[in-house]
């Protein structure tokens, strides 16, 4: 019943085909056949997930359950879970239970939706890869000798490998988008704040959104729909009420210009990743729409304008973990400073420390202007180019990723050739736009090539809408991977 | 642009992060690494660019001077690394 869809699991639930109860304990009964495989999971929390699963039994019951009721969901263990394990994949917080709820885990309590656990990321959603992980790599499930990329792909792994059937994740410079390409499935990051970062473990303040995972639109849509609304606990929340993001679900795709940008397809992409985006864009068109070159001469600054702005803003935030409210606190030191040094470089991972490093040399005095105004400069050419793109096309349409899945440990060991795989998803972060990422085909080594769907500001249904049509006329968001 | 070890050593703890004398070597490499794509952007003219901090650029919004949380110590302090009588303990600051 996991690989079904949101509304034939619903359509069961309520025809008493099967309970919550049995959805959660078939979900726990995959999470232990198949996290050894994979590494998905930190934290599989089984008696919470019982307890909301008979209580989501009982509003069926009572007829007042909602579209989620029963459902079972994985939060990335970024968002913080009251009485739950959150760890945020680091040392630092490995004993960290959380004394609140994140905003989005109380909408999706209220929601109804079963968590069932908490998934693997890099540190601090810092990484592309999940290696960076304390907790060991998550694998990607289409080859475990690959990643499953980053930073959710705890989250996108677990839906990949149907665990469960939707999860939370966070994505800063792509963390959503790019695991679900790597992972085939379907992920979207909505326009920067659309999602409350209350209760969300702060990497970049002003990039940072959260997102969801599914393995189509029309469920993404879904579970969207219960994350969103204004929240005044987070004061970038915007004062938007909560929307129904599967609205333009059944739009035809008749009239609907999109753009494609010319920089997207330059040097870079591999060729498999390259025949799967243009095959898509030619069912997209042969859907009714139109395709139209359009330019962001911008977009290469993306990966350093990023690389400055969101250490610097890690560098801040992570200066919270200090040994000692909450956290590591090193077992031996001589005094105060001491204590914070040695608390933090044990508590903290290679990456993690890099952009600390980073982000308070380039926000240090004498070099704030020259690095830090610089890429907001830079932020502001880049979120232009996306305006003067979108005179031209409703929404834009290219490559995720420039590569499928790469091999674990391949490029670990060289930040630089990391960050570069980034270059598709920043900008998207950068300008605060809504992206997408769905399912397009395979490539080399029989693994998933995504296509990235960009719309300009709340335009999150229309986008969904769009990668609904395609996978009303494709099947690659239903294929499985071996297990 | 190329950090010397000692600039590094010096971020490191402008960053209270302790950095072994085996670590700095490699760390240095890694991060003259990433500046060296960071300086990228130099080669580009910004000037009468006005800099973007927030995609949506509204002003904060101020809430009302009420109380809104209530008193929460025990849960809070019951994951701290050390606390007595309510305070949170670190080594001696002031003799």
């Amino acid at each position: 019943m996991i690989d079904s869809s949101l509304k034939d699991i619903a359509a069961a639930l309520r025809a008493k085909r099967i309970s919550a109860v049995e959805l959660a304990t078939d979900s726990l009964a995959r999470i232990a056949a198949g996290n050894p495989r994979i590494n998905a999971f930190v934290t599989v929390d089984r008696d919470g997930a019982l307890a909301a699963a008979a209580a989501a039994d009982a509003r069926l019951a009572a007829g007042t359950a909602g579209r989620l009721t029963g459902i079972p969901l994985a939060h990335k263990d970024v968002f913080c879970t009251e009485g739950v394990l959150t760890t945020c994949g680091s040392k630092m917080l490995a004993n960290f239970t959380a004394p609140y709820d994140a905003h989005v885990v109380s909408l999706l309590k209220q929601a109804g939706a079963v968590m069932v656990g908490k998934t693997n990321m890099d540190e601090f959603a810092m990484g592309s890869s999940n290696e960076n992980s304390h907790f060991g790599p998550t694998r990607n499930p289409w080859n475990t000798a690959c990643v499953p990329g980053g930073s959710s792909g705890g989250s996108a792994a677990a839906v990949a490998a149907r665990l469960v059937p939707i999860a939370t994740g966070t994505d800063t410079g792509g963390s959503v988008r790019q695991p679900a390409a790597l992972c085939g499935i379907t992920g979207i990051k909505p326009t920067y704040g659309t999602v409350s970062r209350y209760g969300m473990i702060a990497y970049a303040s002003s990039l940072d959104q959260g997102g969801a995972f599914a393995r189509s639109a029309e469920d993404c849509a879904a579970l969207l729909s219960a994350m969103t609304g204004h929240d005044p606990r987070d004061s970038t929340s915007l004062e938007r009420d909560a929307e129904d993001y599967g609205r333009d679900l059944n739009q035809p795709l008749a009239g609907l210009r999109i753009g494609v940008p010319k920089e997207f397809f330059a040097e870079g992409m591999e060729g498999d990743v390259r025949a799967a985006v243009d095959a898509a864009l030619a069912e997209y068109r042969k859907l009714g729409a139109t395709t139209v070159e359009v330019s962001l001469p911008n977009a290469r600054l993306a990966i350093p304008a990023y690389y400055v702005i969101a250490p610097a803003e890690a560098s801040s935030n992570l200066s919270r973990f200090d040994g000692v409210r909450y956290g590591h606190r090193a077992a031996d030191y001589t005094d105060l400073m001491d204590m914070y040094c040695k608390s933090r470089a044990e508590g903290f991972g290679g990456e993690v420390k890099r952009r600390i490093l980073v982000g308070t040399y380039v926000l240090s005095h004498g070099y704030y202007d020259a690095y830090y105004i610089k890429a907001q400069k830079l932020r502001r050419l880049i979120a232009d180019d996306f305006a003067a793109a979108f005179r031209q096309c409703d929404l834009i349409a290219g490559p995720t990723t420039p590569t499928v899945a790469f091999g674990i440990g391949e490029k670990s060991d060289d930040p630089v050739q990391m960050y570069l795989g980034d270059i598709y998803t920043v900008a998207v972060n950068l300008a605060g736009l809504p992206g997408l990422s769905h399912p397009a085909g395979f490539g080399k080594g029989g693994l998933p090539v995504g296509l990235q769907l960009i719309g300009n500001y709340f335009s999150e249904a229309r986008l969904l809408g769009a990668a609904h049509q395609f996978q009303q006329v494709t099947d690659w968001h239903s294929r499985a991977p071996q297990s | 642009m190329s950090l010397s070890a000692d600039e590094v050593r010096h971020i490191a703890k402008l960053a209270r992060l302790e950095l072994a004398d085996g670590e700095l070597a490699a760390t240095q490499v890694k991060l003259n690494g990433i500046f060296g794509l960071i300086e990228e952007m130099q080669a580009v003219n910004t000037d009468g660019v006005e800099p973007m901090s927030h995609p949506q650029e509204l002003a904060q919004r101020l809430r009302d001077d009420a109380v809104s949380e209530t008193d929460r110590r025990a849960a809070y302090q019951a994951i701290a690394p050390q606390t007595e009588a309510g305070l949170y303990l670190v080594p001696k600051v002031i003799e």
